[in-house]
């Protein structure tokens, strides 16, 4: 009924745009920023406390890696030349810092059982391991943000059940059956990908993607059963809230209203899920990386534990906690893009 | 020709009966009033005419807005009414807006959702619309944040975006139930400016007799779904015809009668109470600073003394409540019950904590709704060296049951099994039974309709009666204050600063703050109370 409608000419919006004051789309760059530098503190602190742990953790863990290099036989003045090359003959203290200053410049110490710079052995893994967690990460957001938001617009209705049984059974499900499934079609049936194994970056990035896509597909969809979930209950929390009313009110129907005001405030408790699944798939694809013959960190630190290959677990230990508490730090500022309210707290 | 009109409304959610039979009617620059008790589909009727009703909602009858059928529009056309033909105002400003988006924003939006002006017209516009709702952009750029604004100020936001469009019918739900009596005068003051100035309709859902009667044109009073009675305001309140406008209004301005203080010796005694709040660090290495909630503060209540404590939110109350209680140590000053600290060693002394209790304010959430009865009010039980058992237990119960007017055989029941009114009941119950030498009363009856609310303050005249009860009453509501207590203390940031005998503070303010407040507080017309 336009009658009812207040006489104004009516100019047609090119773009729908959610932010329409440019102040507000930039948001506060010097209470960003010190909201950044203070979390950047608190990462500095949490990773020194993590490098202390994790090597007197490993310290305290029996075995001599001279001894287990040399086997059962070896001469005592053999074992202290070896301990003196791998530079175990002095205090645990100058250790700890000969080892934090080490990696500092990038020098990880030498494997023990392969007598190679951990750093390059840690450097090729990580050529395989980083691009499958962020591939992997990236299937699974792609896929969980659409499924998530569109299960709660249509909550309790089948979409919605569907999708919740889909999730349901997508976590249930472990991810090696899925590459199983998807090796046996994909690769056996449709030989659309090779089965396994890795093509290197050196014959260009699309092979090499080509040849993670599979496990990458394996890794994400439990993860992207998860984060689909999350994404819907939170978005179902602030559909209830007061605002998405005042939204309706204003005139937003029920679509504009979810993604205007519901999906950025949604955001919050999925962005959490992201930063841990990213841990996660850093270095939790042990199984996925056996089954399509991967050499990936998984299988570096198995492989080392086996060995008793000390300094290789804890240069991997070392660098994953590096990781993940970089991405808490990322997500820590993701959050304060979002939230404005985390900006002016802290 | 009436802007709105309303016939035979008849509305079922799920197949239960919401309304019924509703009539009434909104003229442009009319304030109509809806005014009713908890459950009475006051904000069902708001919401129906928005068409913002929860699913499975039934509709039967006929809104028309200028002559249009409302319930026949589709919900596209629904769209484009709502914001730019009706606004809305909703009750609670704090949670009313987006908190990730700018004030600036919300307002814009609520132009360029309906495409009525290009962009940088619109945030003229919305500078316009939040300069003449108080909040002029100088000093609140459209590019605050929700969090950044008072809850008055939010609602002025609020308000600012359901009438950026001039819309010819303003709704608002409660719009001042959730403010501080000052700011509510504002906002009332605000709302009836813009309907003078616009020539809106206004269709305003309280609760609050004393703000119907100062507001509206118009009132409308419902019970059960029901429009029980309904007319021009100074009519309906020289003749109210139904019982139950009569009820409401006798409630409201409830009055009791206290028993005579028994003693006078002093029971808890507060001197020099300062209760600081550190806050977050300016800077990485700079000292934090902190908030003073409670300034130096110094009252002594008597034994059997009924003393009330008055003052807008943030002021103080509860922190000093809390205090007073041992829940959190104070950064100087004494509090002493019966001679004996009530937090000592930076612990709470837990002798002298057993002889306090308080009720809050949500009757709801007090409670865990695992445990029956008769272990929610035995709660206190465990503050006893040697808490009653068996027989003894059971007689404790049943005798406190029947104290505050249930029946001995609620005990086995669980708390979703009682109303808002019993509720409080079982609180006040629990507060009582280790007979405490004090009780706070922290909001004991804000949330509470006014018929219940009035049971409730017989009942602690009753309470009173029977065991000479001494307490503290913290309230933001003056007339409540006014009946209930023997002597009244008004607090402001953190400061007494007044405190005498209640009726005399009433009848004759000495601080201008307390003159502030006495004034902003709406009044119930003495007729109403005449005609009951």
């Amino acid at each position: 009924m336009h009658s009812l409608v207040p006489q104004v000419s009516p100019v047609f919006l090119p773009v729908e745009r959610s932010c329409w004051t440019r102040s507000a789309c930039a948001p506060n760059v010097a209470s960003m920023l010190r909201y950044a530098l203070k979390r950047l503190i608190s990462l500095m602190i949490s990773l020194a406390v993590a490098s202390v742990v994790i090597f007197a953790v490993i310290e305290v863990a029996p075995g001599d890696p001279a001894s287990f290099m040399l086997g059962v036989n070896a001469q005592e003045d053999t074992l202290a030349a070896l301990r003196a090359e791998l530079g175990l003959d002095v205090s645990k203290v100058q250790r700890y810092f000969n080892w934090i200053g080490g990696m500092v410049v990038g020098d990880f110490g030498t494997s023990y059982t392969y007598r190679t710079p951990v750093s390059q052995m840690i450097a090729d893994r990580l050529w395989v391991s980083l691009p499958l967690a962020l591939y992997a990460l990236t299937l699974s957001t792609a896929i969980a943000f659409p499924v998530g938001i569109y299960a709660a617009a249509r909550r309790g209705k089948p979409g919605d059940l569907t999708v919740m049984g889909a999730t349901q059974l997508g976590i249930a499900v472990p991810n090696f059956w899925f590459a199983m499934m998807l090796v046996l079609i994909f690769a056996i049936n449709l030989r659309w990908f090779n089965a396994g194994g890795f093509a290197g970056w050196d014959k260009g990035v699309w092979t090499g993607l080509h040849s993670l896509t599979l496990p990458a597909i394996a890794l994400a969809l439990p993860q992207a059963a998860i984060l689909a979930r999350v994404m819907r209950s939170s978005l179902l929390d602030i559909l209830g809230e007061d605002f998405m009313r005042t939204a309706r009110a204003k005139g937003l129907s029920r679509r504009q209203a979810l993604w205007r005001h519901g999906v950025r405030n949604a955001l919050i408790p999925v962005l959490t899920i992201i930063g841990l699944q990213f841990s996660f798939l850093l270095a939790g694809s042990i199984i996925i990386e056996q089954v399509f013959y991967l050499p990936g960190l998984g299988r570096l630190v198995f492989q080392a534990i086996s060995a008793r290959d000390l300094i290789v677990v804890e240069s991997v230990v070392m660098l994953l906690v590096f990781a993940v508490i970089t991405v808490n730090f990322l997500v820590d500022l993701a959050y304060a893009a979002v939230d404005p309210r985390l900006r002016s707290r802290t | 020709m009436s802007l709105l009109e309303i016939e035979n409304l008849s509305l079922s959610i799920h197949g239960t009966d919401i309304l019924k039979q509703v009539n009434l009617s909104v003229a442009p620059g009319q304030i109509v009033a809806v005014t009713g008790e908890s459950g009475s589909g006051k904000s069902m009727t708001a919401l129906a005419v928005m068409r913002l009703l929860p699913q499975g909602a039934v509709t039967d009858g006929a809104i028309r807005l200028s002559g249009s059928d409302l319930l026949n529009q589709s919900e596209t056309d629904m769209c484009a009414l709502r914001g730019a033909a009706i606004g809305m105002v909703f009750q609670e400003p704090m949670t009313a807006l987006n908190p990730v988006k700018t004030i600036g924003d919300q307002v814009m939006e609520s132009i360029l959702i309906h495409k009525a002006m290009p962009p940088t017209r619109a945030r003229d516009r919305a500078e316009e619309v939040l300069t003449r709702v108080g909040l002029p952009s100088d000093r609140f750029p459209l590019s605050r944040y929700p969090h950044e604004l008072s809850g008055g100020q939010r609602q002025r936001v609020v308000i600012a975006m359901a009438i950026a469009l001039r819309p010819k019918l303003l709704i608002a739900d409660e719009p001042t139930t959730a403010l501080d009596v000052t700011t509510q005068a504002q906002i009332l003051e605000l709302l009836r400016g813009l309907v003078t100035e616009f020539g809106m309709g206004l269709l305003m859902i309280t609760h609050d007799l004393a703000v119907v009667a100062d507001m509206a044109d118009q009132i409308v009073v419902m019970r059960h779904g029901e429009v029980v009675e309904s007319g021009a305001t100074g009519h309906l309140l020289r003749n109210m015809q139904h019982p139950y406008t009569r009820m409401l209004f006798d409630a409201s301005g409830h009055q009791v009668a206290l028993p005579e203080p028994a003693q006078s010796q002093p029971l808890l005694e507060v001197t020099n109470v300062v209760r600081d709040y550190p806050l977050p660090r300016k800077s990485l290495f700079g000292s934090p600073g902190h908030y003073r909630a409670v300034d130096h503060v110094s009252f002594t209540l008597n034994r059997g003394e009924r003393l009330g404590l008055v003052g807008e939110s943030g002021c103080g109350k509860s922190t000093l409540t809390k205090a007073v209680l041992g829940l959190e140590e104070v950064q100087g000053g004494d509090i002493l019950l019966d001679g004996q600290p009530v937090f000592s060693g930076h612990k709470p002394n837990l002798a002298v904590r057993r002889k306090m209790q308080v009720v809050f304010q949500d009757p709801y959430g007090s409670f865990n709704p695992r445990h029956r009865v008769a272990r929610l009010i035995t709660e206190p039980f465990h503050l006893l060296d040697a808490p009653p058992t068996n027989a003894e237990r059971q007689d404790r119960i049943a005798e406190m049951l029947s104290a505050v007017g249930l029946s001995p055989d609620d005990a086995g029941k669980y708390i979703h099994e009682f109303s808002g009114g019993q509720r409080q009941r079982i609180a006040i119950a629990r507060a009582l039974i280790i007979r405490p030498e004090l009780i706070l009363f922290d909001e004991a009856v804000s949330a509470l309709d006014v018929s219940v609310r009035a049971q409730i303050l017989d009942l602690l005249v009753e309470l009173c009666e029977a065991y000479d009860l001494t307490y503290l009453f913290i309230s933001h509501d003056l007339s409540v204050v006014r009946t209930i207590t023997d002597r009244v203390m008004v607090m402001r940031a953190g400061i007494i600063v007044e405190e005498g005998e209640t009726e005399s503070v009433f009848s004759d303010p000495k601080h201008q703050y307390t003159k502030d407040l006495i004034n902003a507080a709406p009044t119930l017309p003495d007729i109403g109370r005449n005609v009951a």
